[in-house]
Order: C-alpha cells, then sequence, then structure tokens
C-alpha cells in the first residue's frame, strides 16, 4: 500500500504519581503481534507506563524498540526489569523475556486488570487474529475460541478496506455511522472476495461511509457468530484495536443486546498488561531477584 | 441437434454449442461488472446461429443472470458431463475456477457419485494464485513456468490469501529466490484442492477443469500430490459449458424446448 | 477450561475443541490421528497448570478442513478415531 491509510495513532504514556525506585517488584509484559506491538511496565502490579507502535520486519528489534519506547523518559532500563513476559505473535522473539506466554491467557488477565473482577467474556480482534475468552473472576481462562487463519474479522481485513476507499483507519468506526439508512452487510466473509463485492457497489455509485457500513457490519455480524458459539455471560469487554472502532462495536453490541464496558486505558494493550501480572505472579512464586 | 451451454462464471463467461456429443462452437469473454453484458457479447461472439440452437442451460455462479436459458444445472453436474464426454476413461474430475474448487467422484456415464467443494474462501482457488502473483509481481503464467525452477522448499504457514500475500512481501524482503516462493505457492493450493479429493476418494483417471488447469506450476503440484497424472483438456476453461450444453440435449430439456414454442 | 481449536472462514465453522478439565495428557488422540493434528504437552493457554494437556498441534491448527479430510468423507462418514479414541470423552469436532 502507497498511502498509509493503515497507520493508527502510535502512543505512549507513563503514570505521573509512580515512582519506580520505591517499587518491590518490577516486571514487564511485551506482546509482539504481526501488526503491532506493545509494551507495559507494572510496578507492584500496578500500571507504570506503556508503548503501543507498529511491529517492524524484524520481531526482536520491535520487541526492543517498543520496550524503550515505553521507558522513555522514566529513567528506567531494560536491565532493571525483574521479569519479563513476552506474549503475542512474536513471544518466542523477545531478546530480554523470561518466559513466553500465549495471548489468550494474558488477554484474560489483562482484561481483568481493565475492566475489573467482573468481566466475564472478552473479545479481542487484534491485526491477524480475533479471540473470544470466558474468563473467571480472576482472569483466568474457562473457555476460548480464536480465529487467525482467516483475515475476515481481523485488523488487516479491515485495512484492506480502509485501503481500498482510501480511508484512514483511524476514522473508518465514526464514518461508517454517517449513513442515513443502515445498508445490508457485505455479503461475501472472505476478505478477497468482499473487495471485489465493495468495489462493484462503488461502481453502482454507492459512496465511502455506505460501503463501510456494509463491511462494519458484517464484520460485527462475524464477531457475534463466534461470540455465540462459546455463549455472551456479562460482563462484556473488548480488547484489542478493534475496540476504537466505534462502526463495528456499535453494531456488534446492537446484535448482542450487551454493551461493552468502557475502557479508560488503550485497549491495545491489554496483552502486554495480562504478560507484565503473569510476569509478577511468576516472580512470587519463584522468588526470582535479579 | 444444437445444444449450447453457458457458464457464467466469476471470471468470466463461457458459452459452449454442442453437436453430437461434440463442441461445435465456443466463445469465452471477461465477465466484468455486468453478467448480462458479458453473456450477450460472448453469445455475439459465436459463428452459430441463434435460431439454430435448439436448447440452452445455464450454469456457474451466476446462471440467473441470463433469460436465455430454458434450464439451469449445477456446476458440479456440467463440470462431470462434460468431463466425461472429452474423457471417458474418467472417474475423479478436480475443476478449481476463479473462485471455487471442487472434487467430483463420477461414474462412467458422468453421473455424479460424490463431491466436495472449497468455496467462498480465496484460498481454495484460483483468487489465491492471483492475489500471490500480484505480490511476486509477475503474471499467471510467469508464476506457474518460473515454479518449474525451484530449487528450494520455503514453507508458507498462511491458510488465508490475506495472511499469505503478507507472508510473501516479508518472504521478498528476505530475498527468497522467486521460483522457490512460487512453487510453495503451488503446492500450497495443491494440498488444499487434494484434500478435496481425498474426500471423495481418488479413482483413476483424473481430469483436471478450470481457468486454474492452466496454470503449469499447479498442474506440476498437483500431479507430484496425487501420485497421478491428470487429464487436461486443450481449453479446460469450457468444460462445465459443454457439460450444461450436453446436458441440454437429453431428453428432459428437448421436451421443455418443445413445450416452450 | 474449552478450548476450541481452529477457525472460521468462509467455508465454515472448523473447530475441535478439547475440554482441559477433562483431558489428562494421555495422548490417545496423539496415536489415533493419522494426520498429525494433536500433541500432548505443556497447556499453552493456562500457564500455571502442571499437568501436560492434549491440544491441536500447530501444523494443523490452521488447516483443520484439510488435515481432517481423511476421516470425513464426503459421505458415508464413520465415528472419528480421535474422538472414540479419548477415554475422557474430551473431544468434540464442530463439523
Amino acid at each position: 500500500m502507497a498511502e498509509e491509510y493503515w497507520r493508527w495513532t502510535e502512543s505512549r504514556w507513563t503514570d505521573p504519581d509512580l515512582k519506580w525506585q520505591d517499587a518491590k517488584i518490577i516486571t514487564a509484559g511485551v506482546d509482539v503481534g504481526s501488526v503491532s506491538s506493545q509494551a507495559v511496565v507494572m510496578l507492584d502490579g500496578r500500571l507504570y507506563c506503556y508503548g503501543n507502535t507498529r511491529t517492524g520486519s524484524n520481531s526482536p528489534d520491535s520487541a526492543v524498540k517498543v520496550m524503550n519506547m515505553a521507558l522513555e523518559g522514566t529513567g528506567l532500563k531494560i536491565e532493571d526489569l525483574q521479569y519479563t513476559v513476552g506474549t503475542g505473535y512474536g513471544r518466542v522473539n523477545v531478546p530480554f523475556g523470561n518466559r513466553a506466554i500465549t495471548e489468550i491467557a494474558c488477554h484474560a488477565r489483562g482484561a481483568n486488570f481493565m475492566y475489573g473482577p467482573s468481566v466475564r467474556t472478552v473479545l479481542d480482534m487484534g491485526g491477524q487474529d480475533c479471540k473470544a475468552i470466558h474468563c473467571d473472576d480472576r482472569g483466568k481462562v474457562t473457555n476460548f475460541l480464536m480465529n487467525d487463519k482467516c483475515a475476515a474479522g481481523t485488523g488487516r481485513g479491515m485495512e484492506v478496506f480502509a485501503d481500498l476507499l482510501s480511508v484512514p483507519i483511524n476514522d473508518v468506526g465514526e464514518l461508517s455511522l454517517k449513513v442515513e439508512d443502515e445498508p445490508p452487510p457485505v455479503s461475501s466473509t472472505c476478505v478477497v472476495f468482499a473487495k471485489s463485492e465493495a468495489s462493484g457497489l462503488l461502481r453502482e455509485g454507492w459512496p465511502k461511509e455506505k460501503v463501510l457500513a456494509a463491511y462494519c457490519s458484517a464484520m460485527a455480524h462475524r464477531v457475534f457468530t463466534l461470540l455465540e458459539r462459546i455463549g455472551m455471560e456479562k460482563e462484556f469487554a473488548i480488547t484489542g484495536g478493534i475496540a476504537k472502532n466505534v462502526g463495528v462495536v456499535s453494531r456488534l453490541e446492537k446484535e448482542l443486546g450487551v454493551k461493552a464496558l468502557k475502557a479508560k486505558i488503550d485497549t491495545q494493550i491489554a496483552g502486554a498488561i495480562g504478560a507484565a501480572l503473569f510476569a509478577k505472579a511468576l516472580v512470587e512464586k519463584e522468588g526470582k531477584k535479579k | 441437434m444444437l445444444t449450447a451451454g453457458i457458464d457464467v462464471g466469476a471470471k468470466t463467461v463461457k458459452i459452449v454449442v454442442a453437436a453430437d456429443g461434440r463442441i461445435v462452437d465456443y466463445a469465452i469473454v471477461p465477465a466484468g461488472q455486468d453478467a448480462q453484458a458479458a453473456i450477450e457479447q460472448a453469445w455475439g461472439k459465436l459463428k452459430t446461429k441463434a435460431e439454430d440452437i435448439e436448447v440452452i442451460v445455464a450454469t456457474g455462479s451466476g446462471r440467473k443472470s441470463t433469460q436465455r436459458a430454458q434450464g439451469f444445472v449445477t456446476e458440479v453436474a456440467a463440470a462431470a458431463r462434460g468431463a466425461i464426454a472429452l474423457f471417458p476413461e474418467a472417474r475423479t474430475v478436480i475443476d478449481v475456477g476463479a473462485e471455487e474448487g471442487r472434487a467430483i467422484k463420477i461414474d462412467e456415464t458422468g453421473k455424479v457419485l460424490d463431491f466436495a467443494i472449497n468455496e467462498k474462501c480465496a484460498a481454495g482457488a484460483g483468487a489465491f494464485c492471483e492475489a500471490m502473483a500480484r505480490a511476486l509481481e509477475v503474471s499467471l503464467e510467469e508464476m506457474g513456468a518460473m515454479s518449474l525452477n525451484s530449487t528450494g522448499k520455503v514453507a508458507m504457514n498462511a491458510q488465508c490469501a490475506v495472511f499469505a500475500e503478507s507472508e510473501l512481501v516479508t518472504l521478498v524482503h528476505n530475498q527468497t529466490p522467486k521460483p522457490d516462493m512460487a512453487r510453495a505457492i503451488h503446492d500450497a493450493i495443491s494440498d488444499r484442492i487434494v484434500s478435496m479429493v481425498r474426500r471423495v476418494g481418488m479413482a483413476e483417471k483424473v481430469a483436471l477443469i478450470g481457468g486454474v488447469a492452466k496454470n503449469v506450476g499447479f498442474v506440476h503440484s498437483l500431479n507430484g500430490d496425487l501420485g497421478a497424472q491428470v487429464l487436461i483438456p486443450e481449453e479446460p476453461e469450457i468444460v462445465a459449458a459443454l457439460g450444461a450444453a450436453l446436458l441440454g440435449a437429453q431428453d428432459k430439456y428437448a421436451k421443455t424446448a418443445e413445450a416452450s414454442v | 477450561m474449552l478450548a476450541n481449536y481452529g477457525y472460521k472462514d468462509g467455508s465454515g465453522d472448523f473447530f475441535i475443541t478439547i475440554d482441559t478439565d477433562q483431558c489428562d495428557g494421555c495422548g490417545a488422540c496423539v496415536q489415533a490421528c493419522p494426520a498429525g493434528c494433536f500433541a500432548v504437552g505443556e497447556d499453552p493457554h493456562d500457564p500455571l497448570r502442571d499437568e501436560p494437556v492434549a491440544m491441536v498441534s500447530e501444523t494443523q491448527r490452521k488447516k483443520l478442513k484439510y488435515a481432517c479430510a481423511a476421516c470425513k468423507p464426503a459421505s458415508g462418514r464413520g465415528p472419528l478415531p480421535c474422538v472414540q479414541a479419548c477415554p475422557q470423552n474430551a473431544l468434540v469436532h464442530s463439523w
């Protein structure tokens, strides 16, 4: 893609009220996805700082880059981290990582941290996957389903459409809500065929927002069927990049008849948070200190 | 008696005019955006006069787009009937088009005994090869030819055309030789097609039809996976249309044609 | 935990569900499957579980429709070897 319609906002943040020098247990989580990477540092299980960036072509470099981004301006260095857990597609490629744990376990833990112990159903959609997870009040997984085989219902599928319509991905959701009447959803599940279908709709004179509405609707329905497969138990929370797409979220909530809990923290860092929390649990379990 | 079969596919529209079980005329045009217009365009390219054709049968995903047909048959039935006409010894038919891949088990008359379909997923059909050729920045023909020169194995983990495209971009970035990537691409789709064949049970001989049969790389991988040489007609794209035309010559349709006069 | 391995694509839902609360990691499914769809090891999704568990192998997880083709003929399908082999009835196929 020549133009960068996929470019969402990269970010970093530090909690101004916490001092790492006072912490007993400093742990980190690094989530290296195929599309984006996040790094989180926790002080005694409290969120201290994080970074969120696009994964490059080299996973180990991406892990280091996002970790340094998270640590920027804090004075904390990678060597100061007592235990780091890597998660995501590139989890075994974190050079400074102590252990790799899958994203399903980490997302459940992360969602429990971000949304509280009442969360039972978590939907996560990342760059190249979509997960539906049930967890208990401690964030332990009781049921899960992950699709990372098919681009439909993943961030990549949405990127293809953003590119087709020349709409920056940050704007897709809001633009899709500007339609007067909700159009029927795109009928092809497959992103390749859906793209051809959408090209046809554009030629028929459909404006961009109508095509986006049709695609967001199709994506919401697909996600709905995945959630149906494991069942919907409240409270419901959404993590990952998709949580920022109001076009898909609002349509999904409508079809479910359930509203998702709203997050105060960047939804893309859920996996890294869960990883950092596992790191803390492992430090406490094994009594590891540098 | 002259009959015609119209195969309205995703990428191309094919018309075959048949008489006495043989092809007497045919036309292939791109489907474009307007199936009806494409059908008329194909019709116009035939040398046969419309009034000489007694029965018209349509098949293909867009078969309902034409008002010309007296009857409709499924792609599976049409592919089976067409394949047996060209290859009386065929007992398995593999039909790989732009958007669907099918494996069909038939008897000596071309009757369908069993079938399995790859549908609604680009990875199981010609659309996969097209997407990969685009990612490699070569034509389909070039990709097929170069795959025959592969000397090394490349792993392709993605089972989706969209993800495979991303995987290819990384491989290209790592300077993987193009022939090796091309070979991996054909091996991947062949693997998916062969699993459909396993579901119906392979019986020799195997006929390969549909547009993707023209891809030498795919054929090479397929023959390797099957452990058999597939039979390929001169014009593999028109076999389903031929089948539809031949089915049109059967009693049932002759009666319909009379009734509508 | 109900571990649903597999995917949903345009052509359908292809999930093998393993009930890890029932599974004791005996490996009967690994032996029964002619296509190498199963493996036994550390639970990838429960890092705090001590005993081994069965899972769908990484090589086949994303192509179950094709991997399972041998046991799922177009017609005349019998009981699946893996499902039959599991002494805990911990295995279910969605298709």
